[in-house]
């Protein structure tokens, strides 16, 4: 039904979408890459109006053998990591408990979800000043309470501490994925199942992980993007120190506040791999599903 | 269809799911009993905060020392001006992509999906210096057309898989009982398309409202929205959790109540139709 005229219509009305978006990544995208191989350090005076040296793959080389880029790796694992870990097999369990009878179901689901909706400022301060503060924090009334003493989170468990910030706020996300997933299910398969005697475990194992697969790796790709991401968090708690500089707060800084600009640009190459290779694994599957 | 359940198994159910459902809501619901107390009580161990008194000075405290609905209106404008801007590019994409698909559709779409993992730290300096030649850095105009690129791809998304589920024979039917496209348009698709499009604003309200690197990156004291005012609470001097949780409950409570109402959304919005 499509004809010619209503081809070139519509191609006029998606360019200025593919236009911008065009606009949008090749032109900071190319200037990265292009600052990437020069030495920038416009607080030295180096200016593009004045004409950037060229030094080649110095700055690729020194980024990654700087004393920071190790630690930096290492956080970042650590973080996204560990954020996956709770969030999946948390999501998971909340899914499964979601997905079951109950009284006020829908009330239960709105305070689980509600963290998402918390600006990532908000939820960082609230942990970090109103509960893992060591003197007038939650946790640690709580501790003096029992007797013990009270601990500084955010300095002595820097990692561990976002950790549990950054999985409180995605939880939330994952567990409604999961939920999503958990509710397309063919009961009818569970409950033959479980007619013929399959004990809850055996249940679990071979009909709802199964089922639950797509939908956790969905989850695991989306949030490494967003968590590989992560600033605000480590902005506002512990600005990077005690560890928990990874590479998007290293870059930050060598960015905007050293302003080694071609430094920070190469970082940001490798950022933008780093994130293109998950980037690949998840479009792999929207795409599969845009077939369907 | 429901499995029966033994009334035992349902109350089980319910208890545990309340329990952990009030443990993950505990933080929110905490900021918005200190917002309530003074400053001196709000530092209290947990129970005599819970006793003491109750007041409501510390939200007008905000607003006289921060000029707060500065901030709020600031967020208001970049959250709604970057997804009314975003749809008005988004719909014409999304609609004829549904409605004239090609062989190429599915590659732009990938492709535009494909820009939304581009990470924001690996092109700051070259936005940052952007603006600067621009002159829009720390403006509302220049963060409203960031915030409406980075969103842009996940509108156009869910757009097209909301106009791809209204079937094509409803235009037909119409283009036989005589409808010329005005009508077509107007009177058959708008009704239909209005329930995703709001789905759609919805979310990315949502999104643009607590979008936290570009708007602290690129904003000082003009168009700062409220992602940065709460951030600058983060080294304050003296007593500060009641303002700081008076500040932060404005700050969250109209996207917590607009979230709750695009929980759906939020599936689809977000994962690109891989979940059903």
């Amino acid at each position: 039904m499509a004809t010619q005229h209503s081809r070139s219509a519509a191609r006029l009305m998606i360019a200025p979408a593919v236009t911008l978006l065009l606009g949008w990544m090749l032109i900071p995208l190319s200037m990265t890459l292009f600052f990437s191989f020069k030495k920038y350090l416009p607080m030295r005076g180096d200016s593009l109006e004045n004409g950037l040296d060229w030094v080649g793959f110095e700055n690729y080389a020194r980024f990654v053998t700087s004393s920071s880029f190790w630690p930096a790796v290492q956080a970042t694992l650590i973080i996204v990591g560990g954020v996956l870990v709770v969030t999946v097999i948390l999501g998971v369990i909340l899914a499964l408990l979601l997905d079951q009878e109950m009284w006020g179901q829908g009330i239960v689901r709105i305070l689980v979800i509600a963290p998402f909706f918390v600006m990532p400022t908000v939820s960082a301060l609230l942990w970090k000043n109103m509960f893992m503060d060591p003197i007038n924090g939650f946790f640690a009334h709580i501790l003096k309470a029992v007797g013990l003493q009270p601990i500084a989170f955010l300095s002595q468990h820097s990692l561990g501490a976002l950790v549990t910030i950054v999985s409180w706020q995605w939880l939330p996300f994952a567990t409604l994925i999961l939920l999503t997933a958990t509710q397309s299910l063919d009961r009818e398969q569970l409950e033959a199942a479980e007619m013929d005697g399959a004990r809850w475990q055996s249940r679990f194992i071979y009909i709802m992980l199964p089922h639950l697969a797509r939908a956790i790796t969905v989850v695991i790709l989306i949030q490494t993007i967003f968590l590989l991401g992560i600033f605000a968090e480590i902005l506002v708690t512990t600005q990077g120190s005690f560890g928990t500089k990874t590479l998007t707060y290293l870059i930050f800084q060598r960015v905007l506040e050293s302003q080694n600009v071609g430094l920070g640009s190469a970082g940001g190459v490798y950022a933008i791999i780093l994130a293109n290779i998950v980037a690949i694994f998840l479009m792999r599957i929207v795409g599969k599903n845009l077939d369907a | 269809m429901a499995r029966a359940v033994t009334p035992r198994r349902k109350a089980l159910n319910t208890v545990v799911a309340w329990v952990i459902g009030l443990i993950i809501f505990f933080p929110i619901m905490w900021i918005f009993i200190l917002s309530f107390k003074t400053e001196g009580s709000a530092i209290l161990p947990p129970l005599d905060v819970l006793r003491s008194s109750w007041t409501f000075e510390n939200y007008g405290v905000v607003q006289d020392r921060s000029d707060y609905f500065k901030y709020f209106g600031n967020s208001v404008v970049l959250a709604f001006g970057s997804t009314l801007l975003g749809l008005i590019i988004a719909v014409p994409a999304a609609w004829a992509m549904a409605f004239v698909p090609s062989r190429r559709t599915k590659d732009i779409l990938m492709w535009m999906l494909s820009t939304k993992m581009l990470p924001a730290v690996g092109v700051l300096y070259p936005i940052y210096l952007l603006f600067i030649k621009l002159g829009i850095l720390d403006s509302r105009i220049g963060l409203t057309i960031v915030l409406m690129l980075i969103n842009l791809p996940i509108i156009i998304w869910m757009l097209y898989t909301y106009f791809r589920e209204i079937p094509g024979e409803i235009l037909e039917a119409a283009r036989m009982d005589g409808a010329n496209l005005r009508e077509e348009v107007l009177y058959v698709l708008t009704p239909m398309a209005i329930p995703g499009i709001a789905s759609t604003v919805l979310l990315n309200v949502i999104l643009a409202w607590n979008e936290a690197f570009w708007t602290l990156n690129l904003t000082a004291a003009n168009a700062a929205p409220l992602t940065a005012f709460i951030a600058s609470y983060s080294s304050p001097e003296g007593l500060f959790y009641a303002k700081l949780s008076a500040a932060s409950v404005m700050a969250i409570a109209p996207i917590l109540i607009m979230g709750w109402f695009s929980q759906k959304q939020l599936v689809r919005g977000l994962t690109f139709g891989a979940v059903k």
